[in-house]
């Protein structure tokens, strides 16, 4: 039996579904592979998600001994690489605890609660042409829409241990979530206007010039606000080991616990592919029409390699600090980024409301001028706010207030 | 189609059995999730209109922040634990639950339903006589009732344009509210300047 995939299809435009469609269209009735290819798909993306969280988390345990001077897992399979599965074997056959009086049913729904949105999160990426899962319209908003689905989730977890601890940790990483929230979404905001779209396939195809040059200043903020939204050191407060053992996954152990770190590193893949499409034009490059996947992993390793550096070299904030960090700092940068962005694309736009790539370079030094000014003027400005509270004697000073 | 007749319904029964559990699940941070449920849900309605601007915003607006806004006035609401709390508020909450509905009610009757235009009404007949049961936007396009252009505008441009245009005063009176309701947290959480803290 031949399927052919009618063009009026929503599902035509991505090649990866067709492809997959004709080769199980070989084996089963069209109506079933319709709905068997849309699950082997999903089956794709969700496992490549985890598997590539197994694979980054042992590949930053690697660097970040290179950056602490030690040897990091190397002794299970080439170069240590099978750690990430000894250490979930290990997992599985730990003892899946719930603690006393937790409220089991919320309990167990947090490590899939933790997951889900990651996964989901790569259904509108495009990884080369015309292979993102759904191409929506409102492509970036979605993005924005799913993250912000982990709040709840971390809610749950803090709510339903029955621990204070874990109470703690819940409502310190909230606040950072919605404090972060607000300059990540105003920072998207420029990327929009000046690709004149919200679709990520739009997006990527309007960076003639890599958006990271356009709006370097949007990057930095989206950098520094995922980050944190993603509870890395630095800003890893909700789960900070030496204050609060281990904030809202103290309770979980076993399988849960490993699903609830599987989210936490593949959010970080799945971050730095939001970032590649946004940013740093996606699958393009040179023969992008064979190799785009392979830019795209490319470009993701090199974030992901920025994270991990990031991670190794900063120590923790405070909480104020932190929270200033968002709303003095970031917030301020991703507003004047917005206003110089729409001032630029209004002036430089032609009668058909396009930009050239000579436009956007026009912006992009223009941005560069503006993002090395503001860092440093915000960068002094805030310096006072964030300094370390020092006694002083005969003084007593109260304690920064902490969540 | 069948398939959106599926959805329709799992979304219907998870919407409406969420919706139920709020009222009547006495452990309140359950009944705050289960509201999350019931955002899920109208959100993937949304979706099925072909309305996915509106379906994204659903969920980035009432799950991600109004969501968490109950979640922390729970969590800071003493002896939550022991369930609802008895408090002298039924009457008006009755009141003002009843007032809600009959307003809901009204606007769902007096909504004309059929929005499109006499002539254009006849050819989306014609294409459900054409063994097309179940109109869908690809089908609207085929038979040239809505082009795609048309359709981008009711989806994202076309909501702005009433935002700001026909709706701008309620619009701006909205947004003077929670301004207010902002400077009110303010001042409500602000420490007393005589006593040194709040």
């Amino acid at each position: 039996m031949n399927c052919v995939l009618g063009p009026d299809n929503i599902l035509y435009d991505t090649l990866l579904f067709r492809v997959i469609y004709d080769f199980v269209g070989q084996l089963l009735p069209c109506g079933l592979a319709y709905v068997a290819s849309g699950f082997a798909i999903m089956f794709l993306l969700a496992n490549g998600v985890l598997l590539g969280a197994g694979g980054f988390s042992w590949a930053e345990r690697r660097l970040i001994g290179r950056f602490h001077n030690r040897v990091g897992p190397n002794r299970w399979g080439p170069f240590g690489t099978l750690q990430p599965m000894a250490d979930l074997f290990k997992l599985l056959f730990k003892e899946d605890l719930t603690p006393r009086g937790a409220d089991r049913i919320v309990f167990m729904i947090v490590p899939v609660a933790m997951v889900a949105p990651v996964i989901l999160m790569m259904a509108v990426v495009p990884f080369a042409k015309d292979t993102a899962l759904a191409n929506l319209n409102v492509g970036v908003l979605y993005v924005l829409a799913v993250t912000s689905i982990t709040s709840i989730a971390i809610f749950m977890a803090g709510w339903s241990s029955n621990n204070l601890y874990a109470m703690f940790g819940a409502s310190r990483g909230v606040a950072v979530l919605i404090s972060y929230e607000v300059p990540v979404v105003m920072s998207l905001l420029g990327v929009v206007l000046v690709a004149g779209s919200m679709s990520m396939a739009d997006v990527v195809s309007a960076q003639t010039v890599p958006f990271l040059l356009v709006q370097p200043l949007a990057f930095f903020v989206f950098f520094a606000g995922t980050s944190a939204e993603l509870n890395r050191t630095p800003f890893d407060l909700a789960e900070a080991e030496s204050e609060i053992i281990a904030g809202y996954h103290i309770e979980y152990s076993g399988v849960k616990f490993a699903l609830i770190q599987a989210a936490e590193f593949g959010a970080v893949l799945t971050s730095s592919a939001v970032m590649v499409t946004l940013f740093l034009s996606g699958w393009s490059g040179p023969a992008s029409s064979y190799l785009g996947w392979a830019w795209f992993l490319m470009k993701i390793g090199v974030l992901a390699f920025v994270f991990s550096w990031i991670r190794a070299t900063f120590p923790r904030l405070r909480i104020d600090q932190l929270l200033a960090f968002a709303w003095k700092f970031l917030l301020p940068l991703s507003i004047i980024n917005l206003f110089a962005t729409a001032l630029e694309v209004y002036f430089l736009r032609d009668g058909a409301g396009i930009l050239e790539a000579t436009d956007l370079w026009i912006m992009a030094g223009i941005n560069f001028g503006v993002a090395i000014g503001c860092l440093l003027i915000f960068g002094t400005l805030i310096q006072d706010k964030v300094r370390p509270v020092r006694p002083v004697s005969g003084v007593t000073i109260a304690a920064p207030e902490v969540f | 189609m069948l398939f959106q007749d599926v959805v329709f319904w799992i979304l219907t029964v998870m919407a409406i059995g969420a919706a139920l559990g709020v009222v009547l699940v006495k452990d309140l941070f359950r009944a705050a999730l289960l509201l999350v449920v019931v955002f899920m849900a109208v959100s993937g309605f949304f979706v099925l209109l072909n309305a996915e601007f509106l379906a994204v915003v659903q969920v980035l607006i009432y799950v991600g922040a109004i969501a968490i806004l109950l979640i922390f006035a729970v969590m800071l609401t003493k002896d939550v634990q022991h369930g609802n709390q008895p408090n002298r508020l039924q009457i008006p909450s009755v009141v003002f639950a009843s007032l809600l509905l009959v307003s809901l009610i009204t606007v769902a009757v007096d909504t004309k339903w059929d929005f499109l235009p006499a002539e254009q009404q006849e050819r989306v007949e014609l294409v459900q006589t054409n063994a097309v049961t179940t109109l869908t936007g690809e089908a609207l396009t085929e038979s040239g009732v809505i082009s795609p252009e048309e359709q981008a505008e009711v989806q994202g441009a076309g909501l702005a344009d009433l935002l700001i245009g026909d709706y701008v005063l309620p619009f701006e009176a909205v947004s003077l509210l929670l301004l207010a309701a902002l400077i009110g947290a303010l001042v409500l959480v602000r420490p007393n300047p005589g006593t040194g803290r709040g």
